[in-house]
C-alpha cells in the first residue's frame, strides 16, 4: 500500500518526461534559447539573493530573541516569526498596493508633496523584497532552535582556554551553526523557487511565472519543457545541499541533556538591537496588516460580495480539508513501511513521496492537466484532481511529522501487544494508531495549513466556477482590485489560525 | 514434560549466524535462565520462542504443540506466551489497569485484572499511568500483564538490566516469589552470571549462538564442561594436572574427581576453595607458602592474590577477615570440591578468555 502511495505521487513527474518526450524536438526548441538561460540566471539569482539577505536578517534577529536578555524578548519572538502565516502573493499584493503607482504611500505623499512619480516597485527590488519579508521567518526558526540547542559547555570550554567571547562566538558557535545556517538557506530558496504569487504580481520574470504564461498561451510543449528544467534546478540544488551537509556532523557528544544557554547581556547595546527588531516587524508585520485591514475597511464601507467570499471560503475548508485528510491517511502507512521495515522498497517509497519537495506547485499542476486531458478525462477539472494535486504537493510534510512520532513508539510495545493475542491490524489500531496520533493530527494540520494557501495548483486545476480563497484574491489583486482582494485574505488569515494555534501549542 | 522445547533452532540476520542450533528444553514449573555474553544469540532464541522472529531451521514447541518449523508458523499471538520485555514496553496511553486489562482480550475481566495486580503488590497504583510509577513498579505492572491471561510460558528479556543494584536484589527476590506463586514456567534471558545463578532452577549457558551447558545452578557453576563456561560463570583459576583413577594429581596436591578423566587435564580452582592461614593447615598433609601480592577489599568479603614458591598466582575470595596486607607470608592450602576439565589446545583457551571478559 505504501509503494502504490509512493508510485501515485511520482506519477506527474512521469508525465512531465512523457510529454517532453512527446515532442522532444520542439521542447529542444524551447529549452536551446538565450532566453531560457537568462530565465535560469534571473531564477536562481533571485532564489541566491534572497536566500542571503533572509539569513542575514535571520541571524541576528535568532541571536537576540535566544540568547540575550532582550527587552520583551518572549514578544519579540512571536512577533518576528509571525510574517510566516502570510502567504506570498497577499504579501506581495500589498506591498504593491502600499509602495506601487498609485498606491497608498503615494496618496500620502502626492497631497502634501505633490509627488507624481514612486521608484518602481516591480521587477527585481520588489521580488527581493517581498520574498526576504516573507521567507526570513523560515531561516529565523531554524537557525533560532539550533542557537537554543547549543552546548554551552563548548563556549565554556573555550572561554577557559583564553578566548575572548568575540573569538568564541567566531570560532566556537558560528561553527555549529553552519548546518541550520545551510538548511534554512535551503528551505528560503526552495521557497523562491517555487514560489508563483509574489513573483507573477509583483512581475519578475522567473521560472514559474513563465511557465505559468507559456502555459496560459497555450504553448503547453514549452511549459512542460521549462517546468521538466525547473525541476532539474530544484534537484541541483537539493543535491548540493545533502552533499554539504554530508560532510557535517555536529552533534552533542556528552550523553545527558545539556544546560540551557546562558543569557548575554545587552547593556547599552539593547536600543540599537530593539531598533532593529522593531524596524524588522514594522515592515513585515504590522505595514502589511495595516494595509490589509485598512483595504478591508474600505472594502466593507462599500458592498463587499460576501456570498462569493462565503462560497470561497467554504471551498477552501472542504478542498484543504479533503487534501489533508487524505494526506495524514496515506502519510500512515508510507511512515510505518519506513519506521519499522527500512529496506530498498520502502526507502523508494518514501523518497519518492518527497518528489514534492522538488516540485513546484505550478508544475505538479501542470503535469495534472496533461495527465489528466489524456489519460482520465473523467478527473480532468474535478475536484479530486485538485486535492491529488495537493496530496502530492504536501504529503512529505504529513510523513515528516507522523514518522517522527512513530519512531517514538518502540517495537517492543507493538511485540508486547502480539504476544497478549492481538493480531497485527488490532495493535495497528489499539496501539500504533492511538500513539502516533498527535503526529498524524500535526500532519493533517500542516497539510490544511499549506493548502488552504495555495495558490497555482487551485489556478489552474480548480473545477470551472469553483473559487477558493486563494482564487478570488488572486483574481482581484493581479489586476489591481486591492479592495476586493482584502477580505477574502483577512478571511483566509483567519482560518490558517487554529490549525497554527493547535501546532504551535504541541511544539511547547 | 517439556513445556518449552527447541530443536535445532537456527537463525541468520544478513548473513551472520546468530543463532546456530540451539537445543533447549525447560519442565513445567521451572525458572530457566538463558545466561551468556552480550551477541551469543541469547535475546534471539527467546525472539523466536516467542514469534518475533522465524527461524532458518530447527522448531520450536510450546506446551507440547508445534509452533514453528515444518512448515508451521503460529504468529506471536498465538502461542499462549507472556513476554516481559527489556524495557517493560508498557503502552503509555494507557493506565496501569488497561494495560494489565489489554491482555485479556476487548472486554477483560475487572477480577483477573484486580487478582493480578493484587499478586504483584500495585492495587494502588491502578489507575495511574506507567510514566507515574518508579522502575521497580513498572517492572510489576510489566510482569502483571503477562501473567494475566494465564499463559503457559512467560519469557523474560533481561528483565532487571534497568534497574539500579539496589533495587534489582529486592525485585528479582520479590520476581522470584511472584512466578513461583503463579507456578508458571518461565524462561528469562541474562547476561549476569550470580542473576542466573541466583534466581533460577535450571541455568542454560549459550555462547556463539549454542547452549554449551544446561544443568542446575550447582551443576553449570561447580561442574563446568569446558573452560570457557567456567571462566564465564566466576572467577577460575586453572593449573595443568593429571588424572588417573578418578582422582588429579596437580601442584596443588591430589584431589578426587566427579569425571572418569585420564591424562593431561586442566584442574579448575575456584577462589573460595583456596583457603589462606597464618601457620600450616589443620590436619592438612600439602600446605603451600605463598606470599600475598595484592588485596581488593569489599568489605562482606575479600580478593587476595597470592604468590606460590613455584611462581604461580592464585586468586582466594574469603570473609573480610583476618586482614591480609601485601608482604604477608601465609600458607596456602586447597578447601572444597576441586573439578577437572579436558585439557583445551591453546588457541581455544585464547577465545575463551577473551569472550569471558567482564567488561561485555
Amino acid at each position: 500500500m505504501g509503494l502504490a502511495i509512493g508510485a501515485a505521487t511520482a506519477l506527474p513527474v512521469a508525465y512531465l518526461a512523457i510529454t517532453v518526450g512527446g515532442s522532444l524536438d520542439q521542447a529542444l526548441d524551447t529549452l536551446w534559447r538565450e532566453r531560457t538561460l537568462r530565465l535560469v540566471l534571473r531564477s536562481v539569482g533571485l532564489a541566491g539573493a534572497v536566500t542571503a539577505l533572509a539569513v542575514a536578517l535571520a541571524l541576528p534577529l535568532a541571536w537576540l530573541t535566544a540568547r540575550t536578555d532582550l527587552p520583551g524578548r518572549r514578544a519579540w519572538t512571536v512577533l518576528t516569526l509571525l510574517p510566516l502565516v502570510i502567504p506570498s502573493y497577499i504579501g506581495a499584493y500589498l506591498i504593491v498596493s502600499a509602495l506601487g503607482p498609485r498606491g497608498l504611500l503615494q496618496d500620502l505623499l502626492a497631497g502634501p508633496f505633490g509627488v507624481e512619480r514612486l521608484p518602481s516597485i516591480y521587477g527585481f527590488p520588489g521580488a527581493l523584497l517581498t520574498l526576504v519579508l516573507f521567507t526570513y521567518p523560515l531561516a529565523l526558526l531554524t537557525i533560532r532552535a539550533a542557537m537554543s540547542r547549543l552546548d554551552p559547555q563548548l563556549e565554556e570550554a573555550a572561554r577557559g582556554m583564553g578566548r575572548s567571547a568575540w573569538r568564541t562566538y567566531r570560532s566556537v558557535v558560528l561553527p555549529q551553526l553552519v548546518p541550520a545556517i545551510g538548511a534554512s538557506g535551503l528551505l528560503v530558496a526552495l521557497y523562491v523557487l517555487h514560489d508563483f504569487g509574489a513573483v507573477s504580481i509583483l512581475r519578475f520574470d522567473s521560472f514559474t511565472r513563465v511557465i505559468y504564461t507559456a502555459y496560459g498561451t497555450g504553448s503547453r510543449t514549452s511549459a512542460a519543457a521549462l517546468a521538466s528544467l525547473l525541476v532539474l534546478v530544484m534537484l541541483a540544488v537539493l543535491w548540493l545541499e545533502g552533499r554539504a551537509r554530508g560532510r557535517l556532523a555536529y552533534h552533542r557528544s556528552a550523553p545527558g541533556t545539556a544546560r540551557p544557554p546562558a543569557t548575554v547581556p545587552l547593556g547599552r547595546w539593547r536600543w540599537p538591537a530593539l531598533a532593529f527588531c522593531s524596524a524588522v516587524v514594522l515592515l513585515a508585520l504590522v505595514l502589511p496588516v495595516g494595509v490589509l485591514v485598512y483595504w478591508s475597511l474600505q472594502s466593507v464601507a462599500g458592498s463587499p460580495d460576501w456570498a462569493g467570499i462565503g462560497a470561497g471560503t467554504g471551498n477552501s475548508l472542504i478542498a484543504a480539508g479533503m487534501a489533508a485528510a487524505v494526506a495524514a491517511l496515506c502519510a500512515l502507512p508510507v511512515a510505518l513501511l519506513s519506521v519499522r521495515f527500512p529496506g530498498v522498497a520502502s526507502g523508494l517509497a518514501e523518497r519518492a513521496s518527497y518528489a514534492g519537495y522538488a516540485l513546484p506547485g505550478v508544475v505538479v499542476a501542470l503535469a495534472l492537466v496533461f495527465f489528466g486531458t489524456r489519460a482520465v478525462p473523467v478527473l480532468y477539472q474535478s475536484l479530486a484532481m485538485l486535492v491529488f494535486a495537493w496530496v502530492v504537493l504536501f504529503l512529505p510534510q504529513a510523513i515528516g511529522s507522523t514518522r517522527a512520532s512513530l519512531l517514538q513508539v518502540s517495537p517492543r510495545v507493538e511485540e508486547a501487544a502480539r504476544a497478549m493475542g492481538r493480531s497485527p491490524l488490532d495493535v495497528l489500531r489499539t496501539v500504533t494508531t492511538p500513539l502516533a496520533a498527535s503526529g498524524v493530527m500535526a500532519g493533517a494540520a500542516l497539510v490544511f495549513l499549506t493548502a488552504v494557501k495555495e495558490l497555482p495548483a487551485a489556478l489552474i486545476l480548480a473545477p470551472i466556477g469553483f473559487e477558493t480563497l486563494s482564487t478570488e484574491i488572486w483574481g482581484a489583486t493581479s489586476v489591481g482590485f486591492f479592495e476586493r482582494g482584502a477580505v477574502p485574505s483577512l478571511v483566509l488569515l483567519l482560518v490558517s489560525a487554529p490549525p497554527l494555534y493547535l501546532l504551535t501549542a504541541r511544539g511547547r | 514434560m517439556s513445556v518449552i522445547r527447541s530443536e535445532g533452532l537456527a537463525k541468520s540476520f544478513h548473513g551472520k549466524r546468530a543463532v546456530a542450533g540451539v537445543d533447549l528444553h525447560v519442565e513445567r514449573g521451572v525458572v530457566c535462565a538463558l545466561l551468556g555474553p552480550s551477541g551469543c544469540g541469547k535475546t534471539t532464541t527467546l525472539r523466536l520462542i516467542a514469534g518475533f522472529e522465524r527461524p532458518d531451521a530447527g522448531r520450536v514447541l510450546v506446551g507440547e504443540k508445534l509452533v514453528a518449523g515444518e512448515g508451521t508458523f503460529v504468529p506471536p499471538e498465538r502461542r499462549r506466551i507472556g513476554m516481559v520485555f527489556q524495557d517493560y514496553a508498557l503502552f503509555p496511553h494507557l493506565t496501569v489497569e488497561s494495560n494489565v486489562g489489554y491482555a485479556l482480550g476487548r472486554s477483560p475481566d475487572r477480577t483477573r485484572v484486580s487478582e493480578v495486580l493484587s499478586l504483584v503488590g500495585l492495587e494502588r497504583l491502578a489507575g495511574r499511568h506507567p510514566h507515574e510509577l518508579s522502575g521497580g513498579e513498572q517492572q510489576r505492572v510489566a510482569l502483571a500483564r503477562a501473567l494475566a491471561p494465564t499463559p503457559e510460558v512467560i519469557l523474560l528479556d533481561e528483565p532487571f538490566s534497568n534497574l539500579d543494584a539496589a533495587l534489582r536484589m529486592r525485585v528479582r527476590r520479590e520476581m522470584r516469589e511472584i512466578l513461583v506463586e503463579a507456578g508458571v514456567t518461565a524462561l528469562f534471558v541474562t547476561h549476569d552470571q550470580e542473576e542466573a545463578l541466583s534466581l533460577a532452577d535450571r541455568v542454560a549457558v549459550m555462547r556463539d549462538g549454542r547452549v554449551e551447558q544446561e544443568g542446575t545452578p550447582e551443576e553449570v557453576y561447580g561442574r563446568p564442561r569446558t573452560r570457557w563456561v567456567a571462566d564465564f560463570l566466576g572467577d577460575a583459576e586453572i593449573v595443568p594436572g593429571t588424572a588417573a583413577d578418578g582422582a588429579v594429581e596437580c601442584e596443588l596436591g591430589r584431589f578426587p574427581i566427579p569425571k572418569e578423566l585420564e591424562g593431561t587435564v586442566d584442574v579448575l580452582v575456584r577462589p573460595e576453595s583456596v583457603a589462606l592461614g597464618a601457620g600450616p593447615a589443620p590436619g592438612r598433609d600439602r600446605s603451600h607458602e605463598g606470599v600475598v601480592v595484592a588485596r581488593e577489599y569489599y568489605g562482606h568479603d575479600q580478593l587476595v592474590v597470592v604468590k606460590l614458591a613455584s611462581g604461580r598466582r592464585l586468586r582466594s575470595r574469603s570473609m573480610g577477615f583476618p586482614i591480609w596486607h601485601p608482604g604477608d607470608r601465609v600458607r596456602v592450602w586447597i578447601e572444597g570440591p576441586v573439578n577437572a576439565l579436558a585439557a583445551e589446545p591453546a588457541a581455544a583457551q585464547a577465545t575463551a578468555i577473551s569472550a569471558a571478559d567482564p567488561g561485555q
